[in-house]
């Protein structure tokens, strides 16, 4: 037997540190090459930490919570074999040798000889290269042993302390060998609280659940804090005739190609977006307070605040001044599906100069966007709806829709934020005006 | 006519019946319980605890008949022995005695004081007259507990009386009978006619299907065929038993004709027919007919608190059916006391022993390896020969094994099962390790003394782990 120890590799980026935001195994556990030991989260992506051999972990170095040092040790395994000087190595390391010319000293494999059964060895017996770190959501659930319909293992005393707490041990995942389920598990499962009554009416309920706040979940409250603690926001809510515009986009998504794909309305928002902030780049800046400068920049970047399973990142839309309708549609469909897979990168998670917030049909009626620190201004798309309009001799349909746009009355005025909001309504209302150059 | 009315009303004071209300009598639940013959049922009376006794007094005379035949290694001489069954008899009754008064003890202890000697049959869900020797009485009582156990089966053909004795009339033999027939080499059949044979007999067992203790498999019962065989026990296997031999009169050397596994009819000669082919369960008489009560079979059908399909009503041990065990009986008294007190309750067991105190003894606890494998498990299995075991060795008795079966997958240990002289005592260990859930690892982990025959467990245990260190 031979200890490992598995330092948390370079996960990229040029970073010195990430956050560790989930563990996949604890003490006592067995696990395979490529299993998932734990999670770790760089400024915005997720990124799962493999194991490079089978062994059996018997130390963890952090807590999920913890910020851990690029290099420094996460987890020791017990692993079959010869132990050595080669033993200490972190993950990226041996998987990254990209120089097959010149092959590094081999770690020691695990023997293998005692698992014939195992049909891939053969083929893996060259030292294998254990495959990069993973991203991916960190969402995956501890693996349950317990296969459906079978037996919970437990000792009397365990079952009996079970039963007088009313708790079914099919619910109870066993941490013990051989998924026994221990006093501890019991324990532990007693303390996230019984399951309601099924049936009886209305109960009370008493059971308070911790989250730890880790991960993506921190960062956005803290940028969340931030930005109102620091900025007072001022929100102006108009109403915008969208029939004309919601006519034009219908025509444009009927043949849709790989070059024009169907539209959402959020396009041609970015399009008048270009063309107010042109008029007002004092709009489109950043406001470094404790410098006391505003950054007004000509590249207008757009993030797009969008929700994903992990949470709220911004994908940012870049130069959307040099991009066309379709240009920017395209983009916006590419930064979305990468955000929502999580395979987003660090560059297209930040350099945003301003902020679009639109909730789609769930949008409301209006909003009060927060101001995505340092930028100075938001703007939030509420649902559209039909609604009947005077139009000075009848009512008629049109199809109406909210912006709610915040903006740092620090720096902006309650003017010049009407009149971008202004310049937003007459653009959307009068969708030729997006194309024309005036 | 006395009407009594009561929280708990137990029938039948076996071992599954005196344990319920003792411990119902400790949770302070108000409990009658009746018994028609004595307290402590076949067990205590006619079955384990006699049929022990019977075979120690045999195991002690063979002993010493081996000693004065100059047969022991160990160079022990001494005269021919000679066994006076009536006192030896006597001897058991004083201990089913002693026991009897022991568990009236225990349930006055308990508070348990309404004890009521008689037949008792169902009126209704609620009501049983008991039929005692001062008249009939009456109990009302809210929970009733059916604990009537079982009696032996008898053969149509081959009825209980002259000759023919079940296990309960050849533990009250007073004479060694010279030619002894058993029919059905079950555990009861093997245990006494070992015994017998010890004592002097001329035993032939009957065994219809083709091997002894068909329950349990070859590789254990191996070691008892060929101490059968040493002791000049004759084992007719495939052989049925067709009836008494005609001729002679009724009450001296009728024998029992037999059909041979290759089809010939065959007589064999007999002092006493011992017919051991299974035990029913006893409902005679207890009125089951004013229940209505779902049945398995001939058994009453339990669910996992032994309730039977009328509320209120609950029945436990041989009267449930197999397997038919004491222990199984008490366990499952212990639980109806806690479920009618009103704690939760439920049968959750993994495990229920099973011993033959055969010559070697058998233990088996768990599943078998075939077991196992029919319930779909991946298995590690792990035998240590107690040939390799120094105790076995010092004992003079280094016949059998200790098998420990595990699942590959976990290293849970499914069952373990032994065979040898004196490893009764050895499922003790074998439950526990089950009950508890304990892997291959927290056998092989536990220190065992030395020397005892207990260490062929964690042997047999680092046998399956592939690093068994005494073979």
């Amino acid at each position: 037997m031979a200890e490992r120890i598995i330092k948390l590799p370079d996960v990229g980026e040029g970073i010195a540190e990430a956050e560790l935001v989930e563990w996949h195994v604890k003490i006592g556990d067995i696990v395979r090459e490529d299993d998932l030991l734990a999670a770790v989260m760089t400024d915005k992506a997720t990124v799962e930490i493999p194991s490079p051999v089978e062994g059996e972990v018997t130390w963890v170095g952090a807590e999920v919570g913890d910020t851990v040092a690029i290099g420094s040790a996460i987890v020791k395994l017990k692993v079959a074999g010869e132990g050595g000087a080669a033993a200490e190595q972190s993950v990226a390391e041996e998987g990254a040798q990209e120089a097959p010319a010149e092959k590094p000293a081999a770690p020691p494999a695990p023997p293998k000889a005692e698992k014939p059964a195992a049909p891939a060895a053969p083929a893996k017996a060259a030292a294998p290269p254990p495959p990069p770190p993973k991203a991916a959501r960190a969402d995956a659930a501890p693996a349950q042993r317990r296969a459906p319909g079978e037996k919970p293992l437990a000792s009397p005393a365990v079952r009996l302390k079970a039963r007088e707490a009313g708790v079914d041990l099919r619910q109870v995942q066993g941490t013990g060998p051989a998924g026994r389920i221990t006093h501890q598990d019991i324990d532990a499962f007693l303390l996230r609280g019984p399951e309601p009554v099924r049936g009886g009416g209305l109960v009370e309920q008493n059971a308070v659940t911790e989250v730890k706040v880790v991960g993506l979940r921190r960062r956005i409250a803290e940028k969340m804090a931030l930005s109102k603690a620091r900025i007072p926001h001022i929100t102006i809510v108009e109403e915008i005739n969208v029939s004309p515009l919601e006519d034009l986009r219908a025509t444009l998504n009927k043949k849709p190609t790989p070059e024009r794909p169907k539209l959402t309305i959020l396009p041609f928002l970015m399009r008048a977006m270009v063309k107010a902030l042109a008029e007002q780049p004092a709009l489109n800046a950043l406001y470094d307070d404790e410098a006391g400068i505003v950054r007004q920049h000509a590249a207008i970047n757009i993030g797009i605040a969008t929700q994903t399973p992990t949470g709220l990142i911004v994908p940012v839309v870049k130069h959307a001044e040099a991009r066309d309708l379709w240009g920017c549609g395209i983009e916006l469909n590419r930064l979305a599906e990468r955000g929502r897979d999580g395979t987003a990168t660090r560059d297209e998670l930040t350099g945003s100069t301003i902020t679009i917030t639109s909730l789609g049909a769930l949008g409301g009626i209006a909003t009060t966007p927060v101001i995505n620190h340092p930028e100075v201004a938001i703007v939030g798309v509420n649902k559209m709806v039909v609604r009947p309009v005077w139009d000075g001799t009848t009512f008629v349909p049109r199809k109406m829709m909210n912006l709610s746009c915040s903006f740092d009355h620090r720096v902006i005025d309650g003017w010049d934020a009407a009149v971008f909001v202004q310049r937003l309504k007459e653009l959307l209302e009068n969708p030729a005006t997006l194309f024309v150059d005036i | 006519m006395t009407d009594i009315t009561c929280k708990l009303l137990v029938i039948g004071a076996g071992p599954g019946g005196y344990v319920c209300a003792i411990r119902a009598g400790q949770l302070g639940i108000d409990t009658v319980i009746v018994e028609s013959t004595k307290l402590g049922g076949s067990c205590l009376n006619v079955g384990c605890i006699p049929s022990k006794a019977m075979i120690h007094v045999a195991e002690e005379f063979e002993k010493a008949a081996e000693a004065a035949a100059g047969k022991t290694p160990f160079g022990l001489t001494v005269s021919q022995p000679a066994l006076d069954l009536r006192q030896a008899v006597a001897w058991k009754d004083g201990i089913v005695q002693r026991l009897n008064n022991g568990v009236a003890g225990l349930l006055r202890k308990a508070k348990v004081n309404k004890i009521l000697h008689g037949r008792a049959r169902f009126r209704d869900g609620k009501t049983v007259v008991v039929e005692t020797e001062t008249g009939p009485k009456t109990v009302h009582a809210e929970a009733i507990v059916i604990a009537t156990g079982s009696a032996p089966v008898e053969l149509p053909f081959l009825p209980f009386g002259g000759n023919v004795i079940s296990s309960t009339g050849a533990l009250a033999l007073t004479e060694v009978p010279k030619r002894l027939v058993v029919v059905g080499g079950g555990y009861i059949g093997l245990e006494l006619g070992t015994a017998f044979a010890k004592l002097g007999a001329k035993v032939t067992v009957v065994e219809a299907q083709d091997r002894i203790l068909p329950l349990y498999d070859a590789e254990l019962t191996g070691p008892i065929s060929k101490r059968l065989t040493a002791l000049g026990v004759e084992v007719l296997t495939g052989a049925k038993a067709l009836g008494p031999t005609p001729k002679g009169g009724a009450q001296k050397g009728d024998g029992l004709r037999i059909e041979t596994a290759d089809g010939k009819e065959r007589a064999l000669s007999a002092d006493k027919i011992l017919v051991t082919v299974g035990r029913k369960p006893f409902t005679d008489g207890l009125g089951l007919e004013n229940l209505v009560l779902e049945m398995d079979g001939r058994f009453i059908r339990i669910g996992e608190r032994c309730e039977t399909a009328m509320r209120g009503i609950y029945a436990i041990g041989d009267v449930t059916g197999e397997p038919m065990l004491a222990h199984r009986a008490m366990a499952q008294g212990e639980m109806v006391a806690e479920i009618v007190a009103g704690l939760p309750r439920a049968w959750d067991k993994r495990c229920i022993p099973a011993i033959c105190f055969t010559d070697p003894e058998i233990v088996s606890v768990g599943l078998s390896p075939e077991e196992a494998k029919r319930a779909g498990h991946e298995l590690k299995i792990g035998q240590f020969p107690f040939a390799a075991n120094g105790r076995a060795m010092t004992r003079h008795g280094e016949a059998g094994f200790v098998r420990v079966v595990a699942e590959e997958r976990s290293d849970l240990v499914l069952g373990i099962q032994a065979v040898g002289s004196g490893v009764s005592e050895l499922s003790a260990a074998f439950g526990l390790a089950i009950e508890m859930g304990a892997t291959l690892q927290d056998i092989a982990g536990t220190i065992h003394a030395h020397p005892t025959l207990g260490e062929a467990l964690p042997e047999a245990a680092m046998k399956a782990l592939g690093h068994a260190l005494h073979i």
